[in-house]
């Protein structure tokens, strides 16, 4: 096997087994932030004891280790069909060790043949760019959250929200109200404002390549983070539903032109075992840094 | 914490409330999505399972095959319940299901079959597939296999102290419905 396949074989046991540490760190801090003794502070103690665990065993975080998504930024020239083929046999091989559930069903047999490769299966986003690097991030997401996601058409008479930044926000609380419970909170939200559908959705889940600390360098959305971050920290909601003053972990929104007929706000929800990692690998495809 | 220990009659799931964080040891099958739709549309239970004073738990755990021909399970979190809500209240009724372990809450049908036969609604840390696979002792069956793939398959569990929190209970009360309405009138003062 190839070095680039061993490579990736270790980005996916890394991704399912270890969250990363911007995410460990405001889920210990969200304990800190919840009454001792309450059922919120049990819930995210055994989520932390979740985290230890599975990194001790290497094994899955969460047992649905989710769409595959793989994010890849490469030069010019690089061999994109070279990296699929391979990536999607690491794929297999990581099913194998038990690093990723047999999770990939054909959608119009039904059949889940146990190899999480089909059609879609892994997604794959290039990317060229000028320098030589090339990096591979990987997110898994669970069906759970993924579930739960949104998508708003502006104007909504029923949320009255127009087509501003207001509207904006009411739509992205509706959506945090509506995922209650079911997503796996406290979770993260990756917003786009304006695209067309799918890219709207798209570019919602590349938000979850940021790290949670990081801020928006574009003031009015800056402040909209935290401002939805800070408010739904306030509805009870609570770890799983269950009451208590972490709702959300993060809050991370980007926009894209739209055409003038068109306002979508798409929101992709992540639970709170979120699953990013990412490398860059040298010419042989040898991992040369972690980017998380 | 309440110990809560097989066979789960109806007396000791009745004596549960809302809020409450129990410990569950003894034998409980998983089942989701394509079994409840299966026994909903009048599907038979396969030989050797029986739901009666049982629980029914909705994951599709990673089962690793052992050396030995014996499983595993090496992940195994709850999976999200509102999916069944078109068919839990049926299997509830007619297995004799005293408790549904899941994620996220489930429906008025669901709420009021609880109430109605004597069960409750037992929320699991969704996500926290270590800690809770750890808590299986024992894979003592696995059933439907071929039909419905691993995820799917009824597997047949020994647990011990299995966390989970009694989140909708047998006398018609609901965390979820409490928390939503709560929620929403907090959200309507902040818009």
């Amino acid at each position: 096997m190839s070095q680039l396949h061993d490579s990736l074989v270790e980005l996916i046991r890394r991704t399912s087994a270890e969250i990363p540490d911007d995410v460990h760190k405001a889920i210990l801090t969200s304990l800190e932030n919840e009454k001792q003794g309450t059922i919120a502070a049990n819930a995210i103690k055994i989520i932390d004891q979740n985290i230890a665990l599975a990194k001790q065993k290497s094994q899955p975080i969460c047992q649905d280790t989710g769409s595959i998504l793989f994010y890849v930024d490469c030069p010019i020239g690089y061999d994109q069909v070279t990296f699929a083929e391979t990536a999607r046999e690491a794929v297999t091989a990581a099913t194998k060790k038990g690093y990723l559930r047999q999770n990939s069903v054909d959608s119009l047999t039904g059949k889940n043949d146990g190899t999480n490769v089909g059609p879609g299966a892994p997604a794959f986003h290039f990317h060229q760019h000028r320098s030589s690097e090339v990096s591979v991030k990987l997110v898994l997401k669970g069906g759970g959250c993924e579930n739960v996601g949104a998508q708003y058409s502006l104007p909504d008479d029923g949320l009255q929200a127009n087509r501003d930044l207001d509207g904006c926000r009411k739509a992205i609380l509706d959506a945090v109200l509506q995922a209650q419970g079911k997503g796996c909170g406290p979770g993260i939200l990756g917003v786009c404002i304006g695209g067309d559908r799918a890219t709207g959705y798209e570019l919602s889940k590349t938000q979850f390549l940021r790290r949670l600390e990081d801020r928006n360098p574009e003031p009015k959305l800056d402040a909209l983070e935290q401002d939805i971050l800070k408010t739904a920290n306030e509805l009870g909601i609570g770890p799983m539903g269950f009451g208590g003053k972490t709702t959300l972990l993060g809050v991370k929104i980007c926009t894209a032109n739209r055409v003038p007929a068109s306002y979508f706000v798409s929101i992709s929800y992540m639970c709170w075992a979120y699953r990013r990692q990412g490398v860059t690998l040298d010419g042989q495809g040898t991992i040369e840094k972690w980017l998380y | 914490m309440t110990k809560l220990t097989f066979p789960f009659t109806e007396e000791k799931i009745r004596a549960l409330k809302v809020g409450e964080e129990v410990l569950i040891t003894g034998v409980i099958h998983t089942g989701r999505d394509a079994v409840h739709k299966y026994l909903h549309e009048g599907g038979q239970l396969p030989d050797g399972v029986s739901l009666r004073d049982g629980i029914l738990y909705h994951c599709g755990p990673v089962v690793m095959k052992q050396p030995d021909g014996s499983w595993k399970a090496t992940a195994a979190g709850p999976t999200t319940s509102i999916r069944e809500e078109p068919y839990q209240w049926r299997v509830i009724r007619d297995f004799g299901v005293r408790g549904v372990i899941g994620k996220g809450g489930m429906g008025d049908k669901t709420m009021a079959a609880c109430k109605e036969y004597g069960c409750v609604y037992l929320h699991a840390i969704g996500g926290a597939a270590q800690v809770l696979a750890e808590r299986i002792k024992k894979v003592r069956n696995v059933y439907m296999m071929e039909k419905f793939g691993a995820p799917e398959a009824i597997w047949e569990f020994e647990v011990e102290d299995f966390p989970a929190v009694v989140t909708i209970d047998s006398h018609g009360n609901s965390l979820h419905a409490e928390v939503l309405a709560k929620s929403k009138a907090a959200l309507a003062e902040r818009l």
